[in-house]
């Protein structure tokens, strides 16, 4: 029994991982540029896509295939930022989000027709692949802790970054008064362009942690919509929030679909993230700010 | 019956006191001036008349109604009326439309009339425009009338917002810092309506205000906060006197 | 160059401008009407589409573009009424009631949903109700037994008064009377206080309370004419379709939804209209360049994702005000000629100030 739970929980949270990230990715513009990034799920998708190419294709072990995929992202996230979100900076938020909706299509599509590509099917071989442990009757998934540990590894990398560089307070100031950043000499436009390809290429990176789980196809973008119940969850704007949101949707979700009949686990998050919103809608890291008129 | 009347009125946020036991009482027909130096807590207590924040102390009591726990816009309903230090217009509307707005308290049809706009709701409508057109003739803003208001110089939103609260056809009109940002020209138009309200309109206006000319010239009593307490009260001339206020606004002998 | 001279105040509020809009409209109102005789059947297919997502587009509009509020749930509502309808119509309910209740049960379910947006705005607005549609969708594909689940539902034609809307034309006129009546209907709340007091809830609800409007009475208000309008449309959808089940209500055509509007024009009901044209149209186009394109991009789904997902890109960065937008700077600059200023319409440079703290 117990180790029945403990098992579920595992899942839980390697899935919950998977979440984390995707949801770090847009909790990281949502700070700097108070953007909410519905392509977030899609810049997955392709960093799936381009790992998939770069270890099949060209024959790349699998840390060289990380670095690449994750550099290559960034580059694409940077590249979209310039592209399609300095045009609209100052828009209404509804605006951009909407123009996001309309990156990830464009995402989506364009995988879709390059020839090699297409709707089907693939998998990226990885070192762990069926391997697993078994501790004390409870058998793991060396699948699943080696999810858990990379992403750990990641959120430490990434708490460094921010604790050591000036990038952190830049990016808090551009989200509250961009004209003010302007201001104090904050190259605000550069700021949310590194921001964007940070998230990008940590989509990227959780695609290749959930390319094992779902497979890569061009639709896996969609377990992205899940990040934003992780992201409410854990507070919107707040970066640790991400992570132990995302963490509880996983396990939510693991938990709901053993236990709950069946279609539960599938709106498990969405059922949350609404109970959530209408009781404690700043989450658990998350602040509540009001205007002073 | 007194018009209206604030209570021991307190509010803090968090640990910091912003208005600390206050009590004044405004005559009907009287123009009432607070002042005070910034961070005092006079626009905290108009939001707090407003009913936008709740007190953690003290009541008011409007008309001798007990105000405690009403929202908003039943504090509207009431009859009381205010305008924003920030401006808080309607930026994709015309002039027309964000008056028309004002009139809402005195909209009397229902959903399904407005729906299949029966003639009730067109003769509604037309009595709602003309008195507009009275506010806009009041305000000079006839000019503007057509003009959307994110296209308009400040001065001129100011009025606009002045209009909108005078479209309500309030009981109470509370003016927050009606002056700031208008040039001495603009300053003299803005006294002379604040007169004709008072004698012409009947209106009672409670103001907060820092031009101390404007302060002088239209009211009739004044009340100077500080730190969020009161520290004197009477008329301008008494309080521009007095040494609490001097060392408030001045600074104490050193 | 038209000048419109003023006179009484009875011009502001008329539903007509001036006598050129009462030609222009009556032309359109007459070629709509002779439409089954202009028009093949493809053409008319799609004109029975173009009413159906107009109805929507109208009542989406009224909640995201004049009251502000944002809905990436809408393919709930418009399942609502599509299953009351179908449910309504096998049970044997004549079709005036059907789709009078299809209307009031979605416009319960928006009071529904508008509770959270008493609450909430923004991005936590729309998250809550995407997460509303998916649960919605989640409840029809497992309540099979009212709603046949993932099988679906048959639905027969539209039957008034003992006949049966078979053919074409017959449907497409109730469409266009349904789709009129909506217009009227919204146009009349737009001029009245209602509708005043929708567009104050978007410029800056604060203000707008303090001006006497009770927000959680008008918020929920728009919810509910949105819902309704929302579920007149599905009700009509599932006649057109003859066949509904869940997947036809997904995440993705609420998106499909809030493109009409915003492609068409935010805050303008024409744009409702110009958008739903717009949206069904394209697929047709694409289908047609995929002729004239090499091979390996044939992938027409991918084909017609990237264009939908290129057009809102495009649009929202060159013609932030949608179709309709570009048509009023098409007429004015023909109105004002030779003196149209190129900055008329330019948008002023704004810095994003946080929306945390609205």
């Amino acid at each position: 029994m117990l180790s029945q739970v403990l098992q579920l929980l595992l899942a839980g949270v390697a899935q919950g991982c998977v979440y984390a990230l995707v949801a770090l990715g847009f909790v990281l513009i949502y700070k700097a540029t108070e953007t909410v990034n519905f392509a977030q799920g899609d810049l997955m998708m392709l960093g799936a896509f381009f790992a998939l190419t770069a270890s099949t294709v060209m024959g790349l072990p699998y840390w060289l295939t990380i670095a690449v995929t994750v550099a290559m992202m960034a580059a694409v996230g940077m590249l979209t930022e310039r592209l399609v979100l300095r045009p609209v900076l100052g828009y209404p938020a509804f605006t951009v989000v909407m123009i996001t909706i309309g990156v990830g299509y464009v995402l989506r599509g364009i995988v879709t027709m390059v020839p090699g590509w297409g709707t089907e099917t693939y998998q990226i071989p990885t070192p762990f692949a069926e391997d697993v442990w078994r501790v004390g009757g409870v058998v793991l998934a060396v699948q699943q802790l080696a999810v858990i540990g990379m992403t750990a590894a990641l959120c430490a990398a990434l708490y460094l970054f921010f604790r050591f560089a000036r990038l952190g307070v830049a990016m808090q100031a551009t989200s509250q008064n961009q004209l003010a950043a302007y201001y104090m000499g904050i190259p605000v436009r550069r700021v949310n362009m590194m921001i964007w390809g940070l998230s990008a290429g940590v989509a990227a990176f959780a695609g290749i942690l959930l390319a094992p789980v779902t497979f890569v196809h061009s639709n896996m973008g969609f377990i992205g919509l899940k990040a934003f119940p992780a992201a409410v969850v854990g507070g919107f704007g707040s970066v640790p929030g991400a992570i132990v949101g995302g963490l509880i949707i996983g396990v939510v979700e693991a938990l709901a679909g053993f236990y709950l009949p069946e279609g539960f686990k599938d709106v498990a998050a969405y059922v949350v993230v609404l109970i959530v919103l209408l009781v404690w809608p700043s989450g658990i890291f998350g602040e509540t700010a009001r205007k002073k008129v | 019956m007194s018009f209206f009347r604030a209570e021991s009125l307190s509010i803090h946020f968090g640990g910091v006191v912003a208005v600390d036991k206050v009590s004044f009482e405004v005559e009907k027909g009287e123009v009432f001036t607070i002042i005070g130096p910034n961070g005092a807590g006079k626009t905290t207590i108009f939001n707090l008349i407003g009913l936008l924040y709740r007190p953690s102390e003290g009541r008011i009591v409007f008309e001798d109604r007990d105000m405690t726990g009403l929202n908003p816009s039943e504090v509207a309903a009431l009859g009381i009326a205010r305008t924003f230090q920030n401006i808080e217009l309607f930026e994709h509307a015309t002039v027309l439309q964000n008056l028309l707005i004002g009139r809402h308290r005195h909209s009397g049809t229902a959903f399904w009339e407005e729906l299949l706009f029966l003639p009730r709701v067109k003769r509604a409508e037309l009595a709602h425009r003309e008195a507009v057109e009275k506010v806009i003739d009041f305000l000079d803003l006839a000019h503007y009338r057509e003009s959307l208001v994110a296209g308009l110089p400040y001065g001129v939103r100011k009025v606009v917002e002045l209009g909108r609260a005078l479209a309500t056809e309030p009981k109470l009109l509370l003016l927050d810092e009606p002056s700031s940002g208008l040039n001495p020209e603009e300053t003299d138009d803005m006294a002379f309506w604040i007169e004709d309200i008072k004698k012409e309109l009947g209106i009672t206006v409670l103001m907060v205000e820092h031009d101390m000319n404007l302060v002088s010239r239209v009211s009739d009593r004044v009340l100077a906060l500080n730190m969020g307490a009161a520290i004197a009260q009477g008329t301008a001339a008494e309080v521009q006197r007095h040494p609490a206020v001097i060392e408030a606004y001045l600074g104490g002998p050193a | 160059m038209r000048f419109i001279f003023k006179t009484d105040y009875e011009q502001d509020i008329r539903l007509f401008k001036h006598g050129g809009q009462v030609f222009w409209y009556g032309l359109l109102g007459i070629v709509l009407l002779a439409a089954p005789w202009w028009a093949g059947e493809y053409v008319m297919s799609q004109l029975h589409f173009i009413l159906i997502y107009s109805i929507v587009g109208f009542g989406l509009m009224m909640l995201v573009g004049f009251t502000g509020q944002i809905s990436l749930g809408h393919a709930a509502f418009l399942a609502v009424g599509a299953y009351t309808e179908a449910l309504m119509q096998a049970a044997g309910v004549p079709f005036v009631v059907s789709i009078a209740s299809a209307a009031a049960f979605s416009a319960a379910v928006g009071v529904i949903v508008g509770l959270p947006a008493l609450r909430l705005k923004g991005i936590y607005l729309a998250i809550a109700t995407l997460a509303f549609n998916v649960i919605v969708e989640e409840i029809i594909t497992r309540w099979e037994s009212l709603t046949g689940g993932n099988s679906g539902k048959h639905v027969k034609p539209v039957e008034m008064f003992g006949y049966a809307l078979e053919s074409d034309a017959a449907f497409y006129y109730l469409c266009l009377v349904l789709a009129t009546m909506c217009c009227l209907g919204c146009i009349n709340l737009l001029r009245s206080p209602t509708g005043r007091a929708f567009v104050a809830i978007r410029d800056s609800e604060i203000s707008a309370s303090c001006m006497g409007v009770n927000l959680a009475k008008y918020k929920t208000m728009s919810f509910a004419l949105s819902a309704a309008l929302t579920g007149i449309g599905g009700a009509l959808y599932a006649h057109k379709l003859a066949f509904i089940s869940p997947e036809q209500f997904t995440l993705l055509v609420s998106i499909e939804l809030i493109t009409i509007v915003i492609l068409g024009g935010i805050g303008f009901l024409h744009g409702a209209v110009l958008g739903a044209a717009f949206v069904i149209v394209l697929p047709q186009l694409i289908s047609l360049a995929k002729d004239y394109l090499p091979e390996g991009t044939a992938a027409l789904s991918g084909l017609q994702a990237t264009v939908f997902g290129l057009m809102l890109v495009l649009f929202i960065i060159f013609e932030p005000m949608g179709l309709y937008g570009r048509w009023l700077k098409v007429r004015t600059w023909f109105e004002l000629f030779p003196f149209y200023r190129r900055g008329m319409f330019r948008r002023q440079k704004a810095y994003m100030k946080s929306e945390r703290l609205r």
